[in-house]
């Protein structure tokens, strides 16, 4: 069973996003590493390029396969997270601790778009 | 999960072991039951074994066996001893590939083939095709048999233990047939990692009691996904990857197992025109800078034009490098030569090597 943490919102492409001031931190869930397995590689964007919601901004890779990473939202990457370049296995061991980038957002009315701890729980289960 | 694949004979023993099931060449079958890494290690450096039932196999019989294998197959069976195996492909007119597979040498009027899943219906349509005016019985096995893989360095003293057979004499390349509980069992050291192994082709009950035996002895199970990453770090190809209708043995760097000096087979004068004129491409090796990942069906460029694509690709679980087989066009398929892979929407470079990135460690 597939861990779901209450304190942020979920993109159905199963990335997570919580949100503090502007600043927009996003990762993927537990239900995903677990989908995934051992994974890799992490191609992550760099800072100061611009993400959209709904688009691809990188991937995470298992021996077996890339998938692509899916922006929750929209914004410029002001951070990414630089342990995972060494340690993509980081997100098998905390997918919720191990987050991948961080965006200053351009609209926060897209978060409305996203799915509650409730309804992405749902999701996984169906 | 989609209906009308087809189970082997250990189907309910991974689904009750927890593998992670996907369908594979119209069978249901193990990708992974621990890991990919973890079931990679295990035959690498101690042993596991692999469900490997959804293979085909076909038995040519009769007083035009020699004759009609010798026609079909690209490889030379001629004056082999008994006992015999042989690696090579069934290739069309053109030179394009039917199947790669083991044949089998039981004695100069009965070749057991081994096929590729995939290619089962296909392959069997053309064998009978072929035997017209050839003296010769080819009969579809593939229901028959179960088969299992044992493979890595302690996999003759595991199986020898666990199963009480005498291995020691069969050679690499080479198998026997033992009667066990009047059933026939054919135990070949052959496989698909690049390690020591073994082969073991037998009635569906009784690929279960080894399975069975195995799983009692610790021994790990294997699926589909390290069966690839062992495959590929010994450039081993895979049809559909790397031999296709469309991808000549040739092509494929394969010439090595194309017997031109025979006097005939089917594909022949294709593969001649091709070994004598040379190829417009062939598959290689390359190696990038970094490590991001190269797969299937990515781009190969050089100054920003596609000179190839990725036909296998992974990070090598057994050195960490980021490797891959391509399929390259002239004459950026010198080793050495320096290419790009583009992977979404950046370039790597990387660099034409060999196509063999781990050793292999056969008994032979």
């Amino acid at each position: 069973m597939s861990k779901v943490l209450d304190d942020r919102k979920y993109a159905d492409s199963h990335e997570w996003v919580k949100l503090n001031g502007d600043i927009a931190t996003i990762g993927i869930s537990d239900y995903a590493q677990h989908a995934l397995g051992n994974i890799v590689y992490v191609d992550m964007p760099e800072v100061g390029d611009e993400v959209n919601q709904g688009d691809d901004f990188g991937a995470v890779e298992s021996v077996k396969a890339a998938s692509d990473l899916i922006s929750p939202i929209s914004g410029e990457v002001v951070e990414v997270n630089e342990a995972l370049v060494d340690k993509p296995e980081l997100i098998n061991e905390d997918a919720f601790g191990n987050w991948i980038i961080k965006v200053k957002i351009s609209d926060p009315s897209e978060l409305d778009k996203l799915m509650d701890a409730e309804a992405y729980k749902k999701l996984c289960e169906a | 999960m989609e209906e009308n694949l087809i189970k082997t004979c250990l189907h309910d023993r991974h689904v009750k072991q927890g593998a992670l099931m996907s369908p594979f060449g119209g069978f249901d079958m193990p990708i992974q039951y621990k890991g990919i890494t973890e079931e990679h290690n295990a035959v690498r450096q101690n042993v596991g074994v692999f469900d490997v039932s959804h293979m085909g196999e076909v038995r040519i019989s009769g007083p035009d066996a020699y004759k009609y294998v010798s026609h079909i197959f690209v490889n030379d069976v001629t004056g082999a001893p008994d006992g015999q195996i042989f690696y090579g492909m069934m290739c069309y007119e053109n030179g394009g590939t039917v199947d790669d597979l083991l044949v089998y040498k039981v004695n100069d009027q009965e070749y057991f083939l081994v096929i590729n899943a995939s290619n089962i219906a296909k392959d069997v349509e053309w064998i009978k095709k072929n035997a017209e005016g050839y003296d010769v019985k080819v009969v579809n096995e593939s229901d028959y048999y179960g088969e299992v893989a044992v493979q890595g360095p302690k996999a003759e003293e595991t199986l020898e233990k666990i199963l009480g057979l005498e291995l020691k004499d069969i050679p690499f390349y080479n198998f026997k047939v033992f009667t066990i509980d009047g059933e026939d069992v054919i135990v070949s050291r052959t496989g698909y990692t690049g390690e020591d192994g073994f082969e073991i082709y037998g009635s569906h009950s009784y690929i279960q009691g080894v399975w069975d035996k195995l799983m009692e002895a610790g021994v790990q199970p294997c699926g589909l996904g390290c069966r690839d990453t062992l495959r590929f770090e010994v450039g081993l190809p895979l049809y559909g990857d790397e031999l296709s209708p469309e991808i000549s043995p040739i092509e494929a760097s394969l010439s090595m197992f194309v017997k031109l000096d025979k006097p005939e087979f089917i594909g022949k004068e294709a593969l001649a025109k091709q070994k004598a004129e040379g190829v417009a491409r062939r598959i290689v090796g390359l190696e990038l800078d970094g490590n991001a990942i190269p797969r299937h069906g990515y781009p190969v460029e050089v100054d920003g034009k596609q000179v190839g694509e990725i036909t296998t690709g992974y990070r090598s679980i057994s050195t960490g490098k980021s490797v891959a087989m391509a399929m390259i066009d002239k004459p950026y398929d010198k080793l050495g030569t320096k290419v790009e892979v583009r992977i979404r929407k950046k370039t790597f470079p990387a660099t034409v090597v060999k196509k063999r990135f781990y050793d292999k460690n056969y008994k032979k």
